[in-house]
């Protein structure tokens, strides 16, 4: 149950993300972008298979496997890729007002459409 | 001199990295105005890193085998748990090759570029930590790690300069680089998962052992990680966003992202046969096909896009196109002679087109086709906010009492010579390398396969023929657009070039010529270098084997 809610999340998440991307205002790009970095989060920390109750600390007496034991790794990376996709987005973000006071507009190409 | 290097060796496969981030985290130090500081500083620490990556490439070149390989534990961990650096004979030569483009790029934008925005400095030398990162990382999270590094770094050079051209490029540039990001860390999720590891030497052990039913996921991840590198490459069809990038791009700034899109190139080559190495079994030549014929048709895109564009700046973008796909085909067909000369190749078109891109500034400026490059004074858009702070920067006064060389009497004459020579490179025309490096690749792709390599038996005929032909169309397409700038009645006086300009093209050139004059040797380690990536089996075991060193307090344990 658990694995279905997470796999429609990353999937709406992606798909939003997806068609968001494709939209012609920087705003819509950029959220786009941020709902796929949070599919790619959820995806990341989802290969470490999910489990409840496993948490990777070391308990004397059982042995330290991935049958009792949550991978920790997948958590550490998500934390980085997390730091990374916020940093780039901000950086995109600024590079958006930057269009926006250029060119007047906040058209992807920088000019509106024809009506 | 040698036990110097013996010495220094597993420690200095780091230095590459540590360098360029000391030197930008010093450089920022500086107030703005300071420009004459951090410049040297920045040609310092460029000079010091090529000259590191040049130690490198003799260590791995005085060594056989296994030897040859340097590997280096930053975190003192058990291999498949902590960080590698790797320093092989394909690494080091991209690390040389990243040197080079580097210094000629700083030297370059020493004459007027660098006072044209804020931080150059320090992001070109962040730059430079992240493409040597790539090179010699060995595991599949820093390779994404060192990508983002530098991709972050390349953003902001793209904006270098500023003006509406530059901000449009960019915010798609961006854009695009996230979305490819974003399907890294799925590729990497993915292989992680499977595999249980991201060493790429521990990884490439484990392949072979996949139980056959998780061997689909194994197979997306790899294509998935792969559409990332090929989107880096400029593969067609996912290069679209190269031209327009790169010819918005202040000139030092283009010349110095030719090393970026042979990162793509180089993460392919180096984990594509690692993954599916020969004991991979059924995993054997899974996307061969895809990556000769995606080679390919970036090939035939590039001569097609180059025939077609007008602006030299787009000619130049598009030559980086050819090579990518020159490369992607090469190593798609496989073979360590093919490979060898692929690599060679790469070492001569990498100078060409650093070259070509620094010259395409001096000849437009020559030709005014072009007023002069958006300097801040100059600028009739409006500036992003955060430029206006460094508004005391005296344009003109600053540096040309020490930058400034006299004019060059010949310099129309210099620019038609280099103009040439790059395009003698570019089109693969004797007397310059980019010929021999042709020879040499279709030399090796008229070889018989050595295995059952039927299927790309019709694909090394079409390498050949598009080699050809490509060869034919860029000599077309240059020497139409030499003759419009070169060959027109000119009105304009001469222009006045600068020493500081003009030197780094001279000797990206002369560099050219060295490739051709001592092509033997070069050639010789471009294919122990092919050995290396793809008959993986002594990268592996030098990885494996590393032993992390004991420290002060491990004795006891």
């Amino acid at each position: 149950m658990m694995e279905v809610v997470i796999a429609v999340a990353i999937g709406v998440l992606g798909g939003s993300g997806v068609w968001l991307v494709l939209r012609p205002r920087t705003f819509q790009v950029i959220m786009g972008l941020a709902l796929l970095a949070y599919a790619v989060n959820l995806f990341i920390f989802s290969m470490g298979s999910l489990s409840i109750g496993k948490e990777p600390i070391i308990k004397p007496g059982v042995p330290p496997d991935l049958l009792n034991y949550t991978d920790p790794m997948p958590q550490a990376l998500v934390l980085t890729a997390i730091v990374i996709s916020f940093a780039t987005t901000a950086l995109f973000l600024v590079v958006l007002l930057a269009s926006r006071g250029l060119t007047d507009s906040d058209h992807v190409d920088g000019r509106e459409e024809e009506p | 001199m040698r036990d110097v290097l013996d010495a220094a060796m597993p420690q200095l496969v780091a230095v590459p990295i540590l360098l360029p981030l000391a030197a930008a985290a010093f450089m920022l130090l500086f107030d703005e105005s300071r420009r004459q500081w951090k410049a040297i500083v920045n040609v310092a620490a460029t000079i010091a890193g090529l000259l590191v990556a040049v130690a490198l490439l003799t260590w791995t070149n005085r060594h056989e085998g296994i030897a040859a390989i340097g590997v280096h534990l930053p975190g003192n961990w058990h291999v498949p748990f902590g960080i590698v650096l790797v320093a092989d004979r394909l690494a080091a030569l991209m690390l040389v090759l990243t040197g080079i483009v580097g210094l000629a790029s700083v030297l370059f934008s020493l004459a007027r570029w660098h006072r044209s925005g804020v931080h150059y400095h320090t992001l070109f030398q962040i730059q430079l930590m992240g493409v040597n990162g790539a090179f010699l990382t060995g595991d599949l999270f820093n390779l994404f790690v060192f990508f983002e590094v530098m991709l972050a770094a390349s953003y902001g050079l793209l904006l270098h300069g500023s003006g509406s051209v530059r901000v449009r490029a960019g915010l798609k540039y961006i854009a695009f680089n996230l979305l490819a990001s974003s399907l890294f860390l799925v590729g990497v999720a993915l292989l992680y998962g499977i595999t249980g590891t991201l060493n790429f030497a521990d990884m490439a052990q484990k392949v072979p052992h996949v139980p056959t039913a998780d061997r689909g996921l194994l197979h997306a991840g790899a294509a998935i990680l792969a559409i990332a590198f090929l989107a880096k490459a400029a593969t067609w069809p996912l290069n679209f966003w190269l031209a327009p990038a790169y010819s918005a791009a202040a000139a030092p700034v283009a010349a110095a992202f030719v090393i970026l899109s042979k990162v793509g190139t180089y993460a392919v080559l180096r984990l594509w046969p690692l993954l599916v190495s020969a004991e991979a079994g059924t995993a054997l030549q899974f996307g061969a096909d895809a990556l000769v014929y995606g080679g390919l048709a970036t090939l035939a895109f590039g001569m097609v896009a180059m025939l077609a564009s007008q602006q030299l700046r787009r000619l130049a973008a598009y030559s980086l196109v050819i090579s990518s796909g020159t490369l992607l085909a090469a190593i798609g067909i496989g073979g360590a002679n093919l490979i060898g000369g692929a690599l060679y190749y790469l070492m001569g078109s990498t100078l060409a087109s650093c070259a070509l891109f620094l010259l395409v500034e001096l000849i437009e400026r020559a030709r005014e086709m072009e007023p002069l490059p958006p300097l801040r004074a100059d600028e009739t858009d409006h500036l992003p906010f955060y430029l206006e702070q460094s508004e005391n920067v005296d344009d003109e006064a600053v540096d040309d009492r020490s930058l400034i060389g006299r004019a060059i009497p010949a310099a129309t004459a210099f620019l038609g010579l280099a103009f040439a020579a790059c395009a003698l490179m570019i089109a693969g025309f004797p007397p310059l390398s980019g010929f021999l490096a042709k020879f040499a690749m279709l030399t090796a792709a008229l070889e018989p396969a050595p295995g059952a390599g039927d299927s790309i038996g019709a694909a090394r005929w079409a390498l050949l023929g598009l080699l050809l032909v490509s060869g034919l169309l860029v000599t077309i397409a240059l020497s139409r657009a030499g003759v419009r700038h070169f060959w027109l009645p000119q009105s304009s006086p001469p222009p006045r070039l600068r020493v500081i300009e003009c030197a780094p093209i001279a000797a990206l050139i002369v560099g050219c010529a060295v490739l051709t004059v001592r092509a033997e040797p070069m050639l010789r380690y471009a294919r122990g270098a092919a050995e290396g990536v793809i008959a993986p089996a002594d990268y592996i075991t030098a990885v494996l084997a590393a032993a992390p060193k004991p420290g002060p307090n491990s004795a006891g344990r």
